[in-house]
């Protein structure tokens, strides 16, 4: 009984409460922290690491940790080249990926994430209280009241970092007979098999890659054809270290991968027969298989949270959300995490943000944080001043190695106000489709961007008072280095014209 | 209001723009475009921009403005943004929420391979853009 009431955050009123205590959790509880905002964090899970504590199943993350980068490990910069460590203010807490990881890849281990994740709550003292499930939801008033068996939690704002984590499977008949992604088993009990495996994005093809040594044969089907990230320019599409499924399909190696739709599966004796209709032709062909394995994806676990108005879209049943990461239809119910990739962004060319990952969605809950503080409890950023004559470098060098701008491209901003009275203020890292919609004051703000070729180079959006942003494109550079004289004369020019006597 | 992917493919074939294609087909366009949801007011298409993308509209309505002046509405079924994919062009429209909407989205690049891939669609994005170049005549004559 002692231990129970030694934890932290009883039952009780706070001003936030978060839900969750994987990375967008503890990113989000963090920055409250750093801005003074009282909170509570309740979390289902007895550990921290959230999805991290399961998955992936097979190897390795996605995301790099390069632990030799061009930068110190405590400058912030260095974020480009560790995708999976948290942010800190303090330089000791940066960073702490590159020390836990063994040397052998720079895509850490699943073990190695859930301690990199560990050890940054540990060294920082975060407060969480696990083993509380959120279990529902009502409204008191002007506040949110989230059950859970310990007792009721209130707030005036409430964050849910619960991730994209509930196992979807289609209802077409015979699904039943699929087991889902999440219940793979030890790799060795599938040797011998005839698999096959629904879906063919990342978690398809990690299984795919993991069984692709024990399995007798593997059918990936899909209504669409596979897309590779190498292909796509970008994140989206299945990733490079998920590719040898591929080159074995092309050489003929056991490996298939079906462009159609399941229309049934049926139990043969003791294997399956599967019903697809091919996406091209409309035509039937059906596959035998040992085991049928669903990788069709999760959905959010957001328990009760349309009744209380927040409207869901989209086949993982994400939140509706406004560019700050707030309920679009029920104001004061923030995400964090995963599910921000439910805010679209400008995704230009169609390259969607990296809001799914660490390394976007760590950005996207400071600056939701940030947002927070200042709507909710008045608590304003310290903008400093910026002095004319250094505005033009100090924006080629955010294009140059702000990891914001390079994890979370035409998607999040460094935006400076111009103001002939106030002069030029740090406005920090904004989304970018807020920035140029809204009809606020003067204002500049860089991102950077890849266009349909795979040019990466920045792009400068300047607003005047009171209208839509117009946008400029700058030049790239062979070695990514923004910063050269044909940009510095090209944004001389356009900031010279556009703003009201605040830049010289 | 969430629809499930049976759903959203029955909404599909009943519009317009993919009536000629049999439910596999639509269903593998299901698949291949990304929904997506924007409050009231957002910006889908900006005038100037660069990178546009194609958009269906499945639930809501936008309203096409040149210069802040609005010229049209557009509701379920309606697509916009192939003009400026298919012409190299930053938009000459914003395209701007009217109220809570639900579209389909397709990046640009993909667009001109997609539509090869369904020459129905082709059609089908033929004729309306027909439809609106002659009544963009009338309204002048």
């Amino acid at each position: 009984m002692a231990e129970l009431a030694n934890r932290p955050f009883p039952p009780g009123d706070y001003p936030v409460v978060v839900v969750g205590s994987g990375p967008g959790g503890i990113q989000a509880s963090y920055y409250l922290r750093h801005l003074g905002i009282k909170h509570a964090v309740i979390s289902a899970d007895p550990l921290p690491g959230g999805m991290f504590r399961r998955f992936p199943f097979f190897q390795r993350l996605l995301s790099w940790t390069k632990p030799y980068g061009p930068v110190p490990r405590d400058d912030p910069f260095y974020y480009w080249y560790d995708w999976n460590s948290m942010l800190a203010e303090e330089p000791q807490n940066r960073a702490l990926m590159p020390d836990l990881m063994d040397g052998t890849s720079s895509f850490p281990s699943r073990p190695e994430m859930e301690r990199n994740l560990a050890t940054f709550v540990e060294r920082t003292g975060l407060q969480i209280r696990f083993d509380t499930a959120w279990e529902g939801t009502s409204r008191d008033g002007e506040r949110f009241v989230l059950h859970t068996a310990d007792g009721d939690y209130r707030c005036h704002v409430a964050i849910f970092a619960v991730g994209v984590a509930q196992p979807f499977t289609p209802d077409t008949p015979g699904f039943d007979f699929a087991s889902h992604y999440v219940d793979t088993r030890p790799a060795e009990s599938y040797a011998g098999k005839r698999l096959f495996i629904v879906g063919k994005e990342n978690s398809g093809f990690e299984l795919a890659t993991g069984l692709l040594q024990w399995a007798q044969r593997i059918v990936l089907a899909s209504p669409r054809p596979a897309k590779l990230s190498i292909n796509s320019h970008s994140l989206a599409g299945i990733r490079a270290r998920y590719v040898l499924p591929v080159e074995d399909e092309i050489l003929g190696g056991g490996v298939f991968f079906l462009n159609a739709s399941i229309a049934r599966i049926e139990r043969m004796g003791n294997a399956y027969r599967i019903h697809c209709i091919k996406s091209d032709t409309s035509t039937e062909v059906a596959v035998d298989a040992d085991e049928v394995i669903a990788a069709t994806g999760f959905t959010c676990p957001l328990v009760d949270l349309q009744e209380l108005g927040v409207e869901v879209f989209g086949r993982s049943q994400l939140p509706a959300m406004t560019n700050y990461w707030e309920s679009a239809t029920a104001p004061g119910i923030y995400f964090a995490g995963t599910i921000g990739q439910g805010v679209s962004g400008m995704k230009k060319y169609g390259f969607p943000a990296n809001s799914g990952a660490v390394q976007g969605a760590r950005y996207n809950a400071r600056t939701m944080v940030q947002h927070v503080a200042q709507t909710h409890f008045g608590v304003g950023p310290s903008r400093s001043r910026v002095l004319p004559d250094s505005l033009v470098d100090l924006l080629l060098t955010e294009a140059t190695r702000a990891p914001e701008l390079w994890n979370q491209k035409s998607y999040l901003a460094r935006a400076f106000s111009l103001d002939a009275s106030e002069g030029i203020l740090d406005n920090g890292i904004v989304p970018l489709a807020q920035f140029v919609d809204e009809e606020g004051p003067a204002g500049v703000a860089i991102a950077v961007e890849t266009d349909d070729t795979g040019d990466i180079h920045p792009a400068v959006y300047i607003r005047e008072t009171g209208k839509p942003a117009i946008e400029t494109l700058l030049t790239s550079h062979s070695m990514h280095d923004f910063r050269t004289a044909d940009n510095r004369i090209h944004l001389s020019e356009i900031l010279r014209g556009a703003t009201a006597g605040a830049v010289r | 209001m969430a629809m499930n992917q049976q759903e959203l493919v029955d909404t599909l074939s009943g519009l317009a723009l993919f009536a000629d294609l049999s439910r596999p087909q639509v269903e593998a366009v299901a698949h291949k475009m990304t929904e997506e949801s924007h409050p009231t007011g957002h910006r889908i298409l900006r005038q100037g921009f660069t990178g546009t993308g194609f958009y269906v509209i499945v639930d809501g309505e936008v309203a096409v403005r040149i210069d802040g002046s609005e010229i049209a509405r557009l509701g379920k079924g309606d697509f916009f943004g192939e003009m400026s994919i298919l012409l190299g062009e930053p938009p000459n429209a914003d395209i701007v929420t009217t109220r809570q909407l639900r579209v389909l989205h397709l990046g640009g690049p993909e667009l001109e391979g997609f539509l090869r891939d369904y020459p129905p669609v082709m059609l089908r994005m033929l004729k309306a853009m027909a439809m609106r170049l002659r009544n963009a005549n009338r309204w002048r004559s």
